[in-house]
């Protein structure tokens, strides 16, 4: 039986918010009732996406384009579909074989695909902050696919929708973020989605990849704990959040030999005991398998991590959707 | 300010009871019989019938919600796009007779993203229309099968139903010039 509205839910839909920006660049000034929306647009493109034809014709005539300086599987390619089932047009750049190899500049690039008739781009850069550049020099709608190791908006917002599926309301539910939180751009996008939830969050990692001065930070947040000891951590949470080692961390020094960062960090079985029962395990992937996660955890009872893909088209598509047709003030 | 409600509660249910059997001797009986309401206001209107249907014919007919908002002809062009919902049609649809109900005809053109919508589902034998006011205006080639109500309206008036399961009440309400009588 359908709910047919949620009983704090504005009685009539005329009043619901609207979507007015331009672009989305970040969680962190998403407001609750903007993230509110997403969400539940989601919903209606998840029971899109489960019909044996599972496309519309919605944005037909709406220009998407990617555009990855870094490469990229599921993001992109989970855009790509996302804008091809609400029948939009979709081109992916990638900036090998593009201009940018002769040397042309963000910005001109920005320009000339807003020239060609881009409405929305897709953008993913090595550089933190680059798609904040690139909006203010567009009048085309500009999505952070991922920029650095400072926002990745879209991944945290499926994060969201796959946690709300399942633990329900997250106000006072306890969170882990572990693994390489200082590069991790997921672990900050998901940190403000989390903390506008009401959940608790609590970041765990070696010293070097979890500093100090990011603890000083988030613990003026309230609700945020930082900590070295992911046995600690995990004991009692209802959902643990692996990240990807990045192996060029290693390289670096930062992490004394992925044998001890394994003894330390893994999410395991023996670990994972600890949790509630019917705790979520989530992993923004590629996952290392055998590092940041045990393989028989990865494809556990208690993983989640294939339905997060899958959720992403659909929250991709509810992003695509609010920003085609969004009424700019 | 709120008026007087053009019709009550009793007005409402008696209507729906009515609709219900017209809509079953329209069928010669429940076989192949799927009720489909438009999200938000039509989806309980179908409800209802279907559980009128349930208390005269002893049958249950399956209910569906349709959530017409990705295929309307005005999403990018209206002051704000309409929300998306799930729509949840139980069963196979091919070779039925489907009720797509609404509880206003007015332009015709949420009926004809209704009909995109459902046919996205399946291919039904026929598709029937019931509505619980018909207010005119049409402007595309719309008809209804099954009307509750006819309400001659001015374009500048407003036709408002209110559903308890939406809006705590059953009424129907007409705003702006005072509504003739039909």
């Amino acid at each position: 039986m359908l709910e047919l509205r949620n009983p704090e839910a504005p009685a009539s839909p005329a009043e619901a918010p609207a979507w007015t920006r331009k672009d989305l660049l970040d969680t962190d000034t998403l407001s609750n009732a903007e993230i509110q929306l997403i969400l539940e647009t989601a919903e209606g493109m998840r029971e899109v996406r489960n019909r044996p034809v599972a496309k519309v014709a919605t944005l037909r005539g709406v220009t998407v384009i990617t555009l990855f300086y870094e490469q990229s599987t599921r993001t992109r390619a989970s855009f790509e579909v996302a804008a091809k089932a609400l029948g939009a047009d979709v081109v992916n750049l990638t900036a090998s074989g593009s201009s940018v190899e002769k040397g042309e500049t963000l910005i001109d690039t920005i320009r000339t695909l807003e020239a060609i008739g881009a409405d929305l781009v897709v953008m993913r850069h090595g550089k933190s902050g680059a798609p904040y550049l690139a909006a203010r020099n567009t009048a085309a709608g500009i999505i952070n696919g991922g920029d650095g190791t400072h926002a990745h908006p879209t991944q945290a917002l499926l994060d969201l929708f796959t946690m709300r599926r399942h633990a329900g309301d997250l106000a006072g539910k306890r969170v882990v973020i572990v693994g390489d939180v200082l590069h991790s751009r997921v672990a900050r996008s998901n940190l403000w989605t989390l903390l506008a939830s009401g959940a608790d969050v609590t970041l765990c990692g070696p010293a070097t990849l979890v500093p100090r001065t990011l603890a000083s930070q988030v613990s003026e947040l309230g609700r945020c704990t930082v900590t070295t000891n992911l046995d600690d951590a995990i004991s009692g949470a209802d959902i643990v959040m692996a990240l990807r080692m990045q192996k060029e961390r290693q390289e670096k020094g930062l992490i004394p030999s992925l044998r001890e960062y394994i003894a330390g960090y893994q999410v395991n079985a023996r670990r994972l005991a600890k949790a509630r029962p019917g705790a979520l395990v989530m992993h923004p992937g590629p996952m290392n398998e055998g590092i940041e996660i045990a393989p028989d955890v990865a494809h556990g009872v208690a993983s989640v991590i294939e339905e997060q893909v899958a959720n992403g088209v659909a929250v991709r598509m509810a992003i695509l959707y609010l920003m085609a047709t969004a009424r700019r003030p | 300010m709120t008026p007087d409600p053009y019709l009550g509660p009793d007005e409402v249910a008696r209507t729906l009871r009515r609709l219900g059997h017209e809509i079953v001797e329209n069928n010669r009986g429940t076989q192949g019989l799927v009720i489909v309401g438009l999200l938000s206001r039509g989806y309980p209107l179908a409800r209802r019938l279907a559980e009128a249907i349930r208390e005269f014919e002893g049958v249950a007919v399956p209910v569906g919600a349709l959530d017409i908002g990705l295929y309307r002809d005005d999403v990018t062009r209206r002051s704000a796009p309409p929300p998306i919902r799930p729509s949840e049609i139980p069963v196979s649809i091919d070779g039925a007779t489907v009720v797509l109900v609404d509880d206003v005809l007015f332009t015709g053109r949420s009926i004809r993203a209704a009909l995109d919508a459902l046919l996205d589902f399946g291919r039904p034998a026929r598709v029937r229309l019931a509505v619980l006011i018909d207010r005119g205006h049409r402007e595309l080639p719309i008809r209804p099968d099954f009307v509750g109500k006819n309400i001659p309206t001015a374009l500048v008036q407003k036709v408002r139903v209110h559903l308890r399961e939406v809006d705590g009440e059953d009424a129907v309400y007409v705003f702006g010039e005072e509504a003739a009588r039909a």
